[in-house]
Order: structure tokens, then sequence, then C-alpha cells
């Protein structure tokens, strides 16, 4: 299996689907001769032509929205949002329209979208290049949300969510583009929406992550089990929306701690539900208080680069948090 | 699964109880902690909390039985829950799982750090729960001595070690007491003892044997022609009974030694203070004298404040002073902890309390623990002097008798002699022979005296 980087792991996905099905079609700013910001289609422009990977105006809610009406009319569309901070101007067209349009067409219509968005701060984006907004979609009905953190789910995750018959939210975790390296099998394979995969394994204490955090948290369970012995059961979340309540449970039940880790500030977080499926279904397995390590309540990712340093969870900040669960 | 109710041991010696009462009858609902049965034990009566909640299966001891600590008394479980019947049909744990069975009042929970009542998480309490374990047991390596899953998980896997590697005075000894107590209730059950409840019994040509072999030589049988009423014993008398033969026959050589005090100090120290300490609401009594007299000389002679082993003499740093009080069914030793802290007022007070309450029969099990020695004031019911016997497992008891105008020769600061009339008192100390010899026990009563003759 050839190894590649998180980004190549995704335009391979793209590129297999946009091959696969002639309805599959990329649109988003700079997708088409720039090939992305990032280079996530760079090469499918050359390859697929004008038409199927189309360049956007800069306007968020048009690119949406234009997907939405393409899915509508049997078109399979693949919204690139540049930043996921810029996917505010579109909220209204995703939660109002996408997310409701099979429900309230009594099932007669049905949006298969999929929105990329590079998510997630530590790359010195500032305000603007570095929100988690996951915890904003989460909370709706008709979304399905899914964060890779690793190449081989990139690849196979994409391909489920082109293929999945509702709007999926897919966010990337852009620091990760091109530091995280794996494994990707060539060809077609596919990896399930709605199914946490079990990154470590260990019977202290259970992390909980997704996206960057994921990869900080084996790092951290791999420095606690070196210095201190403490093993830890790591769960890369995979897919927020529908959530994988099994995989989740059945790791608390052996080892009854849990720290939740995720990078966006913590209040209201994506964390606190896992923490309300744990209390809730998992009370009689609770050895200790749930535990969540976020960012802190500040309006954004800062700018200075001490600053970032301070907001982001990193493995020292997820070890310290790990001895203190496994002492209680 | 359901769970044991257990007869807990009430306090310190107290090693059987009498079901007085059920509070509660088989089929009724009862919550956890709520008071399942009336218990009387020769020192206090308690009701028993229930150890869960759910649904009273199955009662084991009849009202009016007398059983030994850890004998299990009853099942709680769930309505639909089918009981394997009798509780002797138990699963047979090997003996190691001793234990596993032992209730929250053990003798090993009494001895746990006194603090703030332990909290448990959700899975530590529901693992307790399912291997009926007492968490007391268990040392907690979390965050502040919290018992941790992980604990109880050790706690198990050790449990199912083989018995040979537990230290010697970790296996359960021999007597029925340290048994299981499914093993208790599987002897009762096989033997063919008289279930029924003590009760008052018309002379018989022959007394149901005694329930211990090692109790008394066989008597000889009650004459059928002898006319009478045979008043069977109470708990409390029994255990009376068991001790005074224990201390005074089988333990220790009982010596004592008589002083005589002039108590004109103490007794215009008390009219001075009487009212006062009134005013304060403590009914100041002789008896708070003579336990600040005792203190005073168990620290000058801590030797008569101890207690006799075989590997030496065990002296403990505080003077606990056990004061025996009479009830109409008996006697009670109630204990003042910490009596050299006190002051005279806090004795008093102290003294107060624990007589009101042994009277009202609310004493509790921790209130009979841990004296090191004892005072009896059977001055009270006009005795002039007595030899009483020791309270084992203490090396001395201080009696003090009645205080009677005596006249006495005085001498005065001349050395003229002369003879004035006194308010005497005769104040002895028998105390075990092994631990001292007669010039220590002289010793600690010259003191005992001297505090009283000079108390200002």
């Amino acid at each position: 299996m050839p190894e590649m980087t998180l980004i190549d792991a995704l335009r391979e996905a793209m590129d297999e689907e946009l091959a696969r099905d002639p309805r599959v079609f990329i649109t988003g700013e700079d997708v088409g001769k720039r090939g992305g910001v990032f280079r996530a289609t760079m090469g499918l422009y050359e390859k697929y032509g004008e038409k199927r990977i189309v360049d956007s105006p800069l306007a968020e809610l048009s690119i949406v929205a234009i997907g939405i009406g393409a899915a509508c009319a049997d078109l399979i569309p693949i919204c690139e949002i540049q930043f996921a901070d810029f996917i505010h101007p579109a909220f209204n067209q995703i939660v109002n329209e996408a997310a409701k349009m099979y429900y309230r067409s009594g099932g007669t219509w049905n949006v298969p979208l999929t929105i990329r968005a590079p998510y997630g701060g530590g790359i010195g984006g500032g305000l603007y290049h570095s929100q988690s907004v996951e915890a904003f979609f989460t909370h709706v009905p008709g979304l399905k949300v899914v964060i890779p953190s690793t190449p081989h789910d990139a690849k196979g995750l994409l391909k489920s969510a082109v293929r999945d018959p509702n709007p999926v939210l897919f966010f990337e975790p852009k620091k990760g583009y091109r530091s995280i390296k794996g494994e990707v099998p060539t060809g077609e394979y596919t990896v399930p929406i709605g199914k946490a995969r079990v990154a470590r394994q260990g019977g202290d204490l259970s992390v909980y992550a997704y996206g960057m955090m994921a990869h900080y948290a084996v790092q951290a369970a791999e420095m606690v089990a070196r210095e201190d012995g403490i093993q830890c059961d790591v769960i890369d979340l995979r897919t927020l929306l529908p959530i994988d309540k099994e995989t989740i449970l059945a790791s608390f039940k052996k080892t009854g701690k849990a720290l939740i880790v995720y990078e966006d500030n913590l209040t209201m977080g994506y964390g606190a539900e896992i923490a309300a499926i744990l209390s809730s279904d998992g009370f009689e397995y609770m050895d200790a208080p749930i535990m969540r390590l976020g960012g802190p309540d500040v309006p954004a990712v800062p700018f200075s680069h001490p600053l970032q340093e301070a907001f982001m969870p990193n493995p020292h900040k997820i070890a310290t948090a790990i001895r203190q669960l496994a002492a209680y | 699964m359901p769970t044991n109710v257990i007869m807990p041991q009430l306090g310190e010696s107290v090693v059987e109880g009498t079901l007085s009462r059920w509070l509660k009858q088989v089929g009724e609902r009862v919550e956890e902690f709520e008071s399942i049965a009336e218990v009387t034990t020769d020192k206090v009566d308690t009701e028993i909390p229930s150890p869960a909640s759910g649904v009273l299966l199955a009662i084991y001891v009849a009202e009016g039985q007398t059983v030994e600590r850890g004998t299990v008394l009853a099942v709680i479980g769930q309505p639909d829950e089918r009981l394997e019947s009798p509780p002797s049909a138990a699963p047979a744990h090997a003996h190691e799982s001793v234990p596993a069975q032992q209730s929250a009042s053990s003798a090993e929970a009494y001895d746990s750090p006194k603090g703030a009542a332990q909290r448990y998480s959700p899975v530590v309490a529901r693992m307790a729960a399912e291997h009926n374990l007492d968490l007391t047991r268990i040392r907690g390596t979390g965050l502040g001595g919290r018992v941790t899953k992980k604990d109880v998980e050790a706690y198990l896997a050790a449990q199912e070690q083989p018995a040979a590697e537990l230290a010697p005075w970790e296996q359960p000894g021999a007597g029925d007491l340290f048994k299981p107590t499914d093993e208790i209730f599987a002897a009762a059950n096989a033997k063919p003892v008289a279930p029924a409840p003590q009760t008052v019994a018309a002379p018989q040509p022959t007394v149901a044997p005694p329930p211990t072999p090692s109790q008394a030589p066989a008597q000889p049988p009650l004459s059928p022609e002898l006319g009478g009423t045979l008043i069977p014993h109470s708990a409390m008398r029994r255990s009376i009974a068991k001790h005074m033969v224990e201390s005074k026959l089988h333990t220790a050589p009982h010596v004592t030694t008589v002083f005589e005090v002039d108590m004109a100090r103490v007794m215009a120290h008390w009219k001075a203070n009487e009212a006062a300490f009134a005013a304060q609401g403590v009914r100041l009594t002789l008896t708070a004298y003579f336990i600040a007299a005792i203190v005073r000389a168990a620290q000058a002679q801590p030797t008569l404040n101890s207690r006799w082993t075989d590997d030496g003499l065990f002296v403990p740093n505080s003077v606990n002073v056990g004061m025996a009080v009479a009830l109409n069914e008996g006697l009670i030793v109630p204990v003042i902890k910490n009596a050299q802290d006190l002051s005279l007022i806090g004795l008093a007070r102290q003294v107060n309390d624990l007589a009101a309450r042994a009277r009202a029969k609310q004493l509790k099990p921790d209130d009979l623990q841990g004296g090191t020695i004892t005072l009896t004031n059977h001055g009270v019911s006009g005795s002039l002097f007595a030899t009483p016997i020791i309270n084992q497992p203490q090396s001395a008891i201080v009696g003090t008798g009645a205080v009677t105008k005596r006249p006495v020769v005085i001498t005065d600061s001349d050395g003229n002699d002369m003879l004035a009339i006194r308010p005497m008192l005769y104040a002895t100390l028998t105390f075990d022979h092994r631990v001292a010899d007669g010039a220590l026990g002289d010793a600690f009563m010259r003191v005992f005296k001297e505090t009283l003759e000079t108390w200002r």
C-alpha cells in the first residue's frame, strides 16, 4: 500500500468518484485551474474539464445554494468551502434547505451534497482561518458530519460521503493535510459513515477525540504509557453525526473513565454530547468525573503564536489531563 | 442478586444479639437504610438498617431468637427473584471469601479511619452490590484514598487467591464466630437445634445445654420437686455473667487495695460550684471528681491504665474512663474518651450525658468502646467499700464508696492531734496482679487520694 498524505488521499477519493460517476462535480473558490488553495483538487481540472471542476465566485452562500439545486437536479456536487471559517454565509442554505429538504418534501427530494471544508487551528491562521465549526452543524438533524483523521479514513469516508443520499459536511483537519501520512489502499474501498475507530487500546481510561486531536490523543497516550504506565483507549470518532454510541460506550464500560478532547472552545462544544451519553447510558460504569479538554472560551484562535499555543490542546496538555484522570 | 441482611457487631466484645422485632414482613418493600428490625444486645438496643432496596424475600431468624454476629437474618432482593432456599444452599464459599461476607458494620469497618462518609463512584457501588462487598474493607488508591474500580477488581482478584497466601492474622479463626455466615447457617440448619425462640418455660427436669462447650461445667439437674420459677436470662445478664467469670476466674489474678480519702475539699468545692454548674446546664456529681482523680493517677502511673497482652503491656496514650451505670436490667459501662483533655465541667457534662443515655438505652456502640480503666461508684447505693471485678481487657478498676461523716484524728500544723468530723470516703483499686504489684497500685491510689484531698 502506498503511503500518502491526507490531502493526497482526499484528492484520490475525489478523482475516483469523478471517474466512477459522471454526475459528480466539484465547485468552490479556486478549485479549478488553481487546484484549490490547499491543492486538494490539483490536476482534476485538467483531467475532467471546466464543466466538472467549476470555479465559483467568492460567495459561500451561492456555492452551497448551487450545490443544493444541482443535487435536486440529480447531480452529485462536492462543494468546497475554502476555510470552514467562511461557511457561515451558507448556514441558512445548509440548515434551512439542505438539512430539511428530504423531510419537508415528504421524501420526494433529497440532497446528495458533500461540503468539504478545512477546519481547525494551530497553523498560524488567526481569527478567520482557524475555526472549528462542527458543533453548529452536529446540532442539526438531517445533516451528517464527518471528520477524518487519517489518509485511509479520509479517502474511504469521502467516497462514502459522495455516495450518501444526504447532505454531508466533511471537515478536514488542515493542520494535518501534509503532516499526517499513512498507508492508503489503491483503488476502490469505502469507510462507513457512523462508525468510530479504536485508534489505540488500553484499560485505564478512554480518550475520545477527532481530527487533529485524535492524533494528539494517540501521541499523549503513548507518552503516558511510556512515562507513567497508564494505558489508554483512544477512540477516533470519525463521524460526529450520526454518533457511534456503541463504540463510545463499549470503551467506557471497559475503563470507567473518560477524557474528551476537542480543539473548539469548551462550552457547548461537541464533547458535551459525548459526556451526556456517557453519563446517561454509562452511569453504572462510571468511575470518575467525565473530563473535557478543549480550547478556552475566547472569541477566536489568536494570531499571536504564543497565544495560539495557549489556545490549542496539544499532546502535553492531553497527557496532563490523562494523568489527573488516571489518579482520580 | 439478593442481599443478605446480617447481624452486625454492635459493639466491642458484643458477639450476639437478640432479634426483638421485625419491622418489615416478608413480601414488604424496603428501601436501603430503612430500619427493618430491632435488635437487643447485652449493651445496646438498636435498629438494623436495610443493606439494600428491594423486597424482603425471606426471614431466617424469628423474633426473640438470639444469634451470633454475622448470622444471616433475612434476604432482600427483587420480587421476581427466586431464592435458593434455605441460605445453606447458597454457593459454598471457600473460607478465604470471609471478608466478602461481612456486613458493613463488621469489626474491621469500625476500625477504619473515622472521617467524612466515603463516597463511591457508580461503577464501584455497582460492583460492591454485585459481589456483596463491604467497601470499607478495601484500601483505596485513588485521589484522597478513593476506592477505584481497579481497587475493587484487585480486591476481587485477591479473594480468589488460595488461602495459603494469606497472612496468618488474616486467616479466619477456628471458632464459629469467624466462619462465613453461610457456613454458620448451614450448620445451624443441619443441627436439630430447638428452633423456638427463647421463651419463658416451665421448670424442666433438664435445661437446654449451653450453646458453647467452653462455658460452665455440667450443672446438676433441677429437682422436679422443688417448686419455683425459671426466669430466663436476658442477653445482658448472660453477657455480664460470662464477662465476670472470664475476668476473675480465667484471666486476671485480682488484688485490691483500700484507701481512705478526706473529701472535705471536694465537698466544699462541690457546694460552692454546684449552682454555677447548674446554671450551665450541668449537674455536678462526685463522679466527675473521681474521674478527674483517676486521670491524674493514671497519668502518674500509666501501668494501671493498660492492657495485658502476651507480647507485652500495651499502654495507651489516652485515659478513657469507663463509668459503670446501674440499670434495672443490669449494668452498662459507657466510656468517657480522652478524659485527660476534659475539665471538671467537661467531665461532668459527659457523665450526665452518658448516664442519661444509658438509662434511656440510647447509647451508641461507639459509646461503649475503647475504655482503658473503669470507675464504679458503688457508694451511691450506700456501700462503704467493695472489691469489684476488672472490666476486661483493662487492668484496673477504681471503686468509690459512700462519703460518710466520720470522726477522724487530724493533726494541725503545730503537731497537735485532735478529733474532727470529716466527710470520708473509702476508695479501692482492684488491679490485675500480672500487670502490677501492690506498691504500684498504692502509688496510683496515693495520687488519687491526694488529688481529691487537695482539690481547689
